[in-house]
């Protein structure tokens, strides 16, 4: 699975590596759900941890669209709040 | 829904977006190329504007530093004409530009931050567009065949992933630079006016007396270290004692010691004041005062 830090880049993720990312996944909306800022940053930071060492970087030259997506570990609370509900706005 | 899945569908949905417009997949390629070279521009300049930003900062912190080495200068020439009240005065409006300082730093950080990365976004972008000219050329040429059509939809689709995050970076960096303007903006009027009381910018009136409180104690300290520099160097007893210049070492050591403790009654807690700034590292000393009591 291809996932991407946003401002970062993509990596390419073994598919039995998926599972610790998706219980960090479920953390992370729950601390953004609380608005627990410190939580959230956190387990955002141990989640781009996570993507970074089970992962392999693809380079620049490399075009393909990712399966998921997460916010570098620099995005505050309210920025990806913002970013989630901009997405309200779109249609899927 | 997971946030990663959530994310990944809006940052697809704002590339699907500016893509969807265009009929014939060729054009479609040639389109993201033509974005790509824009936004290549763009991001070259969004990295030009976090560097003149964060260049203001440092200049704005140069110049505090020179109001805040002023104000300690009128505050001995305050203490000297035993005029307390001024010095006082002058000690508390440098306390106001280190407050000032301590905001000027973390803006400086982030945008430090800001501009190293939106450099990195530079150069992957540059890397990509340049493979995907070539790949856009394969793609075009083998067109008539079936499956080509579904390639050049995924090179479509991955090139416009990729330019819709670095619009996010770009979005982010300039989101800081309107912050840091927006600061930078108030610290020169404070410092055309000449007025830097009142700057704690703190909307937290519990956390505004601490900050006073603390600031207050840390006025009084240099205050007394003040007094202890202009305080008649020490009782004639043991000067005199020290002026024997015997040539033993020990009893002058010892001597040394002794007219050194006396007239500086604030020695204790200023080596307490001090860790804020011994942590300090070079790059930081910008965006910090010297304590009184760390000058010779």
């Amino acid at each position: 699975m291809i996932v991407r830090i946003l401002e970062e880049g993509q990596y390419e993720v073994p598919d039995e590596e998926l599972g610790a990312l998706e219980a960090l996944d479920a953390k992370l909306a729950e601390a953004i759900d609380a608005n627990d800022a410190d939580r959230y940053s956190e387990i955002l930071s141990e989640l781009a941890a996570e993507i970074r060492a089970r992962g392999t970087a693809l380079g620049a030259d490399t075009i393909v669209s990712s399966g998921l997506t997460v916010p570098h570990e620099g995005t505050s609370l309210e920025e990806v709040k913002r970013l989630l509900a901009s997405g309200d706005a779109v249609e899927v | 829904m997971g946030v990663m899945k959530r994310l990944t569908g809006i940052v697809q949905a704002k590339a699907n977006k500016v893509m969807d417009r265009v009929e014939d997949p060729r054009e479609t390629l040639d389109l993201s190329y033509e974005k790509q070279l824009e936004q290549l521009q763009q991001v070259r300049r969004g990295v030009a504007d976090v560097a003149t930003a964060r260049k203001r900062i440092e200049l704005q912190a140069q110049q505090l530093q020179l109001s805040a080495a002023k104000l300690q200068d009128q505050a001995r020439q305050a203490l000297a004409q035993n005029r307390e009240d001024l010095a006082r005065e002058a000690l508390s409006r440098r306390a106001g530009i280190s407050t000032q300082l301590e905001g000027l730093k973390t803006q400086h950080d982030q945008l430090v931050e800001q501009e190293s990365r939106l450099v990195a976004t530079t150069q992957a972008l540059q890397t990509r567009v340049e493979s995907f000219r070539t790949q856009k050329e394969t793609l075009k040429a083998s067109y008539t065949a079936a499956q080509a059509q579904t390639r050049i939809g995924e090179a479509v689709s991955g090139i416009s992933e990729s330019m819709t995050d670095t619009g996010l970076a770009m979005q982010r960096a300039q989101d800081k630079i309107a912050q840091m303007q927006a600061r930078a903006g108030a610290v020169d009027e404070l410092l055309a006016s000449g007025t830097l009381t009142d700057l704690s910018g703190s909307s937290d009136p519990l956390q505004a007396e601490l900050d006073k409180t603390s600031a207050q104690s840390q006025i009084e300290l240099e205050l007394a270290q003040m007094k202890g520099a202009l305080a008649p160097p020490a009782p004639t007893g043991a000067l005199t004692t020290g002026g024997a210049a015997t040539d033993e070492a020990d009893g002058d050591a010892a001597d040394a010691e002794t007219v050194d403790a006396l007239p500086r009654p604030a020695a204790a807690p200023a080596g307490t004041a001090a860790p804020a700034g011994g942590e300090a590292s070079p790059s930081d000393d910008l965006f910090s005062l010297g304590s009184e009591g760390s000058q010779p």
